[in-house]
């Protein structure tokens, strides 16, 4: 329990901060204050997560028993969907950047808002707007074509409300677009006097990167789902088959955003995991450019390893030899900043407080993670798991495992700042013990069904393979719990938590050198940047001569 | 616009027009163009998707492409085209007299652009009008004579696609300069402070440079193919 | 079916040894660096605890070398991956000449599967053991997947469009067929059984199947009937094409193009006769779109496949003279490597 050595004499009178600026709703739905918005969107997508969590429930529930007996088929299918869409538009890709990203970039670049403030609550509005079009469609029987939309499925064949989710689809990525654009120009143009792009935190620089991908991917998944909507709507025959159009082009154009789109979910909890490292090992962060410059480089290749969706799809052989090479040099990156994580926990001053566990939690699931994107990338290999149970496992894997653990390891890095209240440590680390130990027990056995050749969104499926779906189902009811407690927690702690000093980590982070909570303009004084980040000793030695 | 926050302890020596965040105009009008260029890069992206989808199937089908693209009115299109250039031409004067400091040019010169934009719109209208009566709309009531039915489905499909994509932009552009006309006539724009209106004016440009590449494409595949 | 839990899926085609070893070295590499990287975070975790709350560790100053280890030596082993995973999908996507041929029609929610001597199955598919086997495909619908675990196959059915896949099973039972690519309410149960035959067995399967015409007969039945006939015929009177031997040949186009016929250009030639418009005639074929199903189409492309008496071009497959096919050849040790391409 480092966080007691650090506390400061509490003042007497809560001083004024963003949180008691104002208590009407009105200070709230039309603020522009980026730390309001940012707890806007957190009420927001914690709602979707666990809308999503509950459709997922339902699916592991129906598939304890190979028979598909507890929902009919065309339930099932709307759930898988629902989890797919809600997970994905509405709770992933808006997660880390819009919660921890919007509250905190700012304030590790000394600035006192984003670039534009009005944007940042315009693109609120446009989050929950598209989030209505797509909860009318839960509401009103739900829609079952599975998140990607794939024609003509989609566009002649489905009954669900495709429309109404893909308005929402498409509605929501402009919230995307405008938050992206907002952290772009911020960074850009916002820097406090002396940080140079070199001092700016990882976090920061892979948040950069994270608004590189939604500035130029998310138009492309806009005007795709578009042209799904007026197939759809008017009889346009874009996709059309029988009018010599191409539904394998759709595939090329959804994939060109949707997996840059995986980047956009993990670079952020990347960003936050080269944060928590350095904080809680007091070190400087090992090969800064190499991690800054891999996050460029993983948003840059990002966008050049899409047709990898398609090698059983029938594209041509040599397209899928270029995507499978492509698909490798992607790796690296990812590769290089784990190897830079662990060799900064050397000789550091290792502390095993909540966020350190995630990130720990982190580096272990998403090397697993990555790895299995290997066995996917590779060709021959890939024929065979393409569509099962084995590419479930791996991108869970990648976005639970890797994003969620980021995004709750960020959460409690962050708590204190942002609530200005600590929450319980020691439930904190169990509940970072059963989701890690939930988690695996979930997904680890759908490598193996995978691998087997269960095929993924089936309702019912051959006897053999229930065994494993059982462990599967198991598991999620302990990454169930284990995602309730930290929400019941960080609200209890809003009432009764400890006041949280100004840094409780002793981080050197510029957010940290506010109160907590800050105040609306950030600082006091605005402040100066003079050296690189993550200095916490004045001597440095290099590991390897 | 810029609402100065009172309580602000820079207000004070903060210029009108900006706003509480920013350190000086200079840094807040940096932060606008590079905001309005990433937005136009955004919506570069946009239509590149469909004038992919357009390449693509026009390298399947090019003498269906061909065929469709001859049932275009291009004389329409011209004027259209030429619309679309006096409007940017009368945007960029709007511009420029807001720049120099000329604020009595820029209403009249708001006005021509919205004027040659609904201009653009009516003849939008009449030509989506023709081709609903000849039965060139997709999907049941599509009929297309000749060998051709199928790709020119296609061609038409992207056709409204495309151009009614772009007609959405110009419907919004139009709403834009409705608002730049409201607050010039309250007096806010000055020499020193435009911006609006500069960055409404790259957004009209970009509307034109798209339709700039929808003409060819879609009204002159067809002319030099007997 | 299995009193033990079963981990792995058992090995029935010539292919799934190959990608199964790929499979075992990915595994081998990958948990070898998992667990290096598990390790050194633990070790580093428990050594450099945090003893007391006034230690400072010296930062570190990073280094170029680790850096381009670490960047270089992981490039190279991925590039193993590549190689190895490239040289096992070339072979899949090259059936050998002497391949067995079949049809297959995909739709909501069945699997609709022609022999060429025109046997008819749903939902299952019988073999013959060692015999290559030559699947073009197509869906009549949305798009599904043909799937197959146990042969490590799967191919993707658009419809619009031939897909072919191919496999040599070595293993005599029954193995699951899915539907991999979802689509729609009943995917699930878009599911059936490939039996993989002994030859004698497979041939007294065939032989059950007795009364039902090839399916070149079919379609040549077809053919009089559409009155394609009337225009694609040998004599002066031609208005069209002539078909004899056309099936794998290269066909010169009126803009001037060449492109060789193969099942995807006779399948768009019957569908849309002016996409690609053969140089010297006119456009006056109507389009037979709606006209004649998937299956219909594939008879005629058998139809017109069996005026092609050689083995037209990669992939021609047999000739489909009705009775020949029939005999499935003994089998032979047709190891794929034999005929993969360099």
């Amino acid at each position: 329990m480092s966080a007691a050595e650090y506390i400061e004499p509490a003042p007497a009178e809560p001083r004024e901060n963003y949180l008691n600026a104002g208590y009407g709703v009105r200070s709230w739905l039309l603020t522009k204050d980026h730390k309001r918005i940012a707890l806007l969107y957190l009420a927001s997508i914690t709602f979707f997560f666990f809308l999503g969590g509950l459709f997922a429930l339902l699916i592991r529930l129906e598939l304890l028993t190979p028979a598909g007996d507890l929902v009919q088929s065309e339930t099932y299918n709307k759930l898988f969907t629902m989890h797919g869409v809600v997970m994905s538009f509405f709770f992933l890709i808006p997660s880390i950047p819009a919660v921890l990203g919007n509250f905190f970039i700012p304030m590790m670049i000394g600035a006192k808002d984003l670039a534009f403030p009005r944007l940042n609550l315009l693109s609120w509005y446009i989050y929950m707007a598209g989030a209505m079009f797509t909860l009318w469609a839960v509401v009103h029987g739900g829609v079952d074509t599975g998140w990607t939309f794939y024609t003509p499925l989609s566009t002649a064949y489905s009954n669900g409300h495709v429309v109404a989710t893909a308005v929402g689809v498409f509605i929501t990525g402009f919230s995307s677009i405008l938050t992206g654009l907002n952290f772009i120009v911020t960074i850009h143009t916002m820097r406090a006097p002396g940080l140079t792009w070199f001092r700016l935190p990882l976090f920061v620089w892979s948040h950069y990167a994270t608004s590189l991908i939604m500035v130029l991917g998310t138009p492309v998944i806009a005007v795709t789902i578009f042209m799904v909507a007026v197939e759809r709507i008017f009889h346009l025959g874009i996709f059309d088959p029988a009018l010599g159009g191409d539904p394998v082009l759709f595939q090329h154009l959804f994939w060109f955003y949707s997996h840059p789109a995986v980047y956009i979910m993990i670079l952020p909890a990347m960003g936050v995991i080269s944060e928590v490292v350095t904080t809680f090992s007091r070190k400087n962060i090992f090969g800064y450019k190499f991690v800054a410059f891999a996050s460029i480089g993983i948003a840059v290749l990002g966008f050049l390893v899409w047709g990898h969706h398609m090698f059983v799809s029938g594209q041509s052989i040599y397209a899928g030899l270029m995507f499978s090479i492509l698909s490798f040099l992607v790796a690296i990156p990812s590769a290089v900043k784990v190897f830079n994580w662990t060799a900064t926990l050397y000789k550091g001053s290792f502390s095993f407080d909540t966020p350190m566990l995630y990130a720990l939690g982190f580096i272990g699931l998403f090397t697993i993670g990555g790895f299995t994107g290997l066995f996917l990338a590779t060709l021959g290999v890939d024929v065979h798991v393409h569509d099962t149970y084995f590419i479930i496992a791996h991108f869970h894997y990648i976005m639970v495992g890797g994003a969620i653990m980021g995004y709750l390891g960020g959460m409690h890095y962050w708590w204190p700042k942002i609530s200005g209240k600590m929450y319980p440590e020691g439930l904190a680390k169990f509940a970072a013990l059963v989701i890690f130990v939930g988690f695996n027990l979930t997904f680890f056995p759908q490598f193996i069904l995978g691998y087997m050749g269960m095929p993924r969104r089936y309702h019912a499926y051959p006897p053999e393979f229930q065994v494993l779906n059982v462990m599967s189902t198991a598991g999620a009811s302990i990454l169930g719990l284990g995602y309730i407690l930290p929400m019941a927690y960080f609200a209890w702690s809003m009432r009764y938590g400890r006041n949280a000093p100004a840094n409780p980590w002793g981080s050197t982070g510029l957010e940290w050198q506010t109160t907590s909570p800050p105040p609306t303009e950030n600082f006091e004084v605005p402040p100066i940047v003079d050296k690189d980040p993550y200095i916490y000793s004045a001597e440095e030695v290099e590991t390897v001569g | 616009m810029a609402d100065a926050r009172p309580a602000s302890p820079a207000s004070a020596e903060h210029p009108v027009m900006l706003q509480h965040h920013f350190d000086s105009p200079a840094q807040q009008k940096d932060a606008s163009q590079l905001g309005m260029w990433l937005f136009l890069v955004t919506e570069i992206l946009f239509f590149g998707g469909l004038f992919t989808v357009y390449t693509i199937y026009r390298w399947s089908w090019p003498s269906g492409f061909a065929d469709a693209s001859r049932h275009m009115d291009w004389k329409l299109g011209t004027l259209n085209t030429a619309v679309l250039i006096f409007s940017s031409l009368s945007m960029a004067m709007a511009v420029h007299s807001a720049a120099v400091g000329r604020v009595r040019r820029i209403i009249p010169y708001l006005l021509i652009t919205m004027l040659l934009g609904a201009t653009f719109l009516a003849v939008k209208a009449v030509e989506y009008t023709e081709h609903i009566r000849h039965h060139l709309f997709p999907g049941p009531w599509f009929h297309y004579p000749g060998p051709h039915g199928r790709p020119a489905e296609l061609f038409f499909s992207l056709y409204f696609a495309m151009t009614g994509l772009h007609a959405l932009h110009m419907i919004i552009g139009l709403a834009i300069l409705t608002v730049l006309v409201v607050q010039a006539r309250r007096g806010r724009y000055s020499a020193a402070w435009h911006t609006p209106i500069e960055m409404s004016g790259l957004y009209w440009h970009f509307v034109d440079i798209v339709w700039i590449f929808l003409f060819p494409l879609l009204y002159l595949i067809g002319r030099h193919i007997h | 079916m299995n009193p033990e839990l079963p981990l792995f899926p058992v090995q029935a085609s010539a292919m799934a040894g190959q990608v199964d070893a790929l499979y075992f070295y990915l595994v081998a590499v990958s948990a070898f660096f998992s667990l290096l990287i598990a390790l050194l975070v633990i070790v580093f975790a428990i050594k450099y605890r945090r003893r007391s709350n006034d230690e400072f560790p010296v930062g570190n100053a990073g280094s170029l070398k680790l850096e381009l280890a670490w960047t270089i030596i992981p490039f190279f082993i991925t590039l193993t991956f590549f190689a190895w995973g490239a040289r096992i999908y070339f072979r899949m996507n090259r059936p050998p000449n002497d391949a067995m041929q079949v049809y297959v029609v995909g739709k909501q929610w069945m699997w609709k599967i022609q022999h060429l001597d025109g046997v008819r199955e749903i939902n299952e598919l019988h073999v013959p053991v060692g015999q290559p086997v030559r699947m073009t495909m197509t869906s009549e619908d949305v798009i599904h997947s043909f799937f197959v675990p146990a042969f490590r196959m799967k191919r993707d059915v658009v419809p619009g469009r031939y897909s072919t896949a191919w496999f040599t099973a070595t293993r005599i039972g029954d193995f699951h067929l899915f539907c991999s690519q979802y689509c729609g309410t009943k995917h699930s149960a878009m599911i059936g059984t490939v039996h993989v035959l002994s030859p004698t067995a497979f041939q007294a399967w065939l032989a059950g199947g007795a009364g039902s015409e090839s399916l070149a007969s079919a379609g040549s039945k077809l053919f009089t009937q559409h009155a394609c006939n009337t225009c694609h015929r040998s004599d002066s009177l031609a208005r069209g094409p002539n078909l004899e031997g056309l099936f794998g040949r290269p066909v010169h186009l009126q803009n001037g193009q060449t492109v060789v016929a193969d099942e995807q250009y006779l399948r768009e030639s019957i569908l849309m006769p002016q996409a690609k418009l053969v140089e010297g005639f006119q456009p006056i074929m109507p389009t037979f779109q709606g006209l004649i199903s998937e299956e219909g189409l594939l008879q005629l492309v058998a139809y017109i496949k069996s005026l092609s008496p050689a083995p037209g071009g990669e992939g021609g497959g047999a000739a489909p003279e009705p009775g020949k096919a029939r005999i499935a050849p003994p089998v032979k040790n047709s190891s794929p490597e034999r005929e993969a391409p360099k």
